[in-house]
């Protein structure tokens, strides 16, 4: 490992402040460059995809789907060739399904065994998503979890878990919200949460948009 | 990704039992569903198998992945909003046919 990368890399931390993985990590990284297995140009470029991996996709997607309703249809019949439509890369995905939600039925989704998720969609899961919390109760009280983010489910409404284990990636595709009929996609997106994308609640409401 | 399935055991609306086995390895079948009954909702593909890919293996040959519809009440004993489901990806060897 060369001096010159102890000093201030890593965000801007000398190194010795850093934890052991942290540590790891650059100890890692520098190997892999002295050994030419990587460049700084593939580790940059790694970086911008990973970056360029975010919720925002998943609204733009959303935001589309609610204003077009020839859009929505190829969206639910082959979801990553609407993606591709969009600019957006979802070919890393193995199997990507888009769930509907309707006035009847909400789907919400987790992975139990570990944190599958549609990264090229939503980006990086959030913490709560990997915790034992989330992936033990959001299979046998959804309701409940759903309550916790502030979603009130009604007993008329059914809820429909999807616990994505294996080789299949799933997004919630949200309710319009009331009184939107007037915005633009770019508006709509703005009400389109990543945690609306992922169930536990649904979209934000019209006056959002405005704020 | 998943290629069109050329010999599912299965189709959809058939009533499947998933296997109540203990074994280690890269399992892909939750325990809290071992031993309950659903059914087959639909067929997503075949896929290389992930107990084989986890230690190195081809994950061939590809095994059909199904999405298997249960009840809640079915599942959780506790569980009262009747109408309430729970989707699971599951290979076909999980399951096997019930009556």
């Amino acid at each position: 490992m060369s001096d010159a990368h102890d000093k201030a890399d890593a965000h801007d931390h000398p190194r010795h402040e850093l934890g052991h993985y942290a540590r790891r990590i650059y100890a890692i990284r520098d190997l892999l460059l002295e050994k030419k297995i990587l460049t700084p140009q593939d580790i940059q470029e790694q970086i911008d995809y990973q970056e360029q991996r975010s919720p925002a996709n998943g609204a733009r997607i959303v935001a589309r789907a609610w204003s077009d309703p020839a859009f929505k249809a190829r969206l639910i019949a082959d979801p990553k060739a609407a993606c591709a439509e969009m600019g957006i890369d979802a070919t890393s995905l193995n199997e990507f399904v888009v769930l509907e939600n309707t006035e009847k039925v909400r789907h919400i989704v987790v992975c139990t065994l570990c944190s599958c998720y549609p990264r090229p969609i939503l980006g990086r899961p959030p913490d709560w998503y990997k915790s034992l919390n989330y992936r033990s109760r959001a299979v046998n009280d959804p309701r409940g979890v759903m309550r916790e983010f502030g979603q009130d489910v009604g007993s008329d409404v059914e809820v429909r878990v999807h616990d994505s284990t294996a080789d299949i990636r799933y997004l919630v595709l949200p309710l319009r919200p009331r009184g939107t009929e007037k915005m633009s996609e770019a508006q709509l997106a703005k009400l389109v949460t990543r945690d609306s994308m992922i169930g536990v609640v649904d979209a934000l409401p019209a006056s959002a948009a405005r704020a | 990704m998943g290629r069109a399935v050329s010999a599912a055991r299965f189709k959809p609306g058939d009533q499947v039992l998933v296997k109540m086995e203990d074994r280690p390895g890269h399992i892909r079948t939750p325990w809290y569903v071992r031993g309950k009954r659903g059914w087959i909702e639909r067929i997503h593909g075949e896929f290389r198998n992930p107990e084989s890919l986890a230690y190195g293996g081809d994950g061939l040959p590809r095994r059909p992945l199904y999405l298997v519809g249960f009840e809640q009440s079915q599942v959780w004993e506790k569980y009262d909003a009747a109408k309430d489901k729970l989707f699971i990806d599951i290979y076909e060897h999980w399951l096997e046919p019930t009556e």
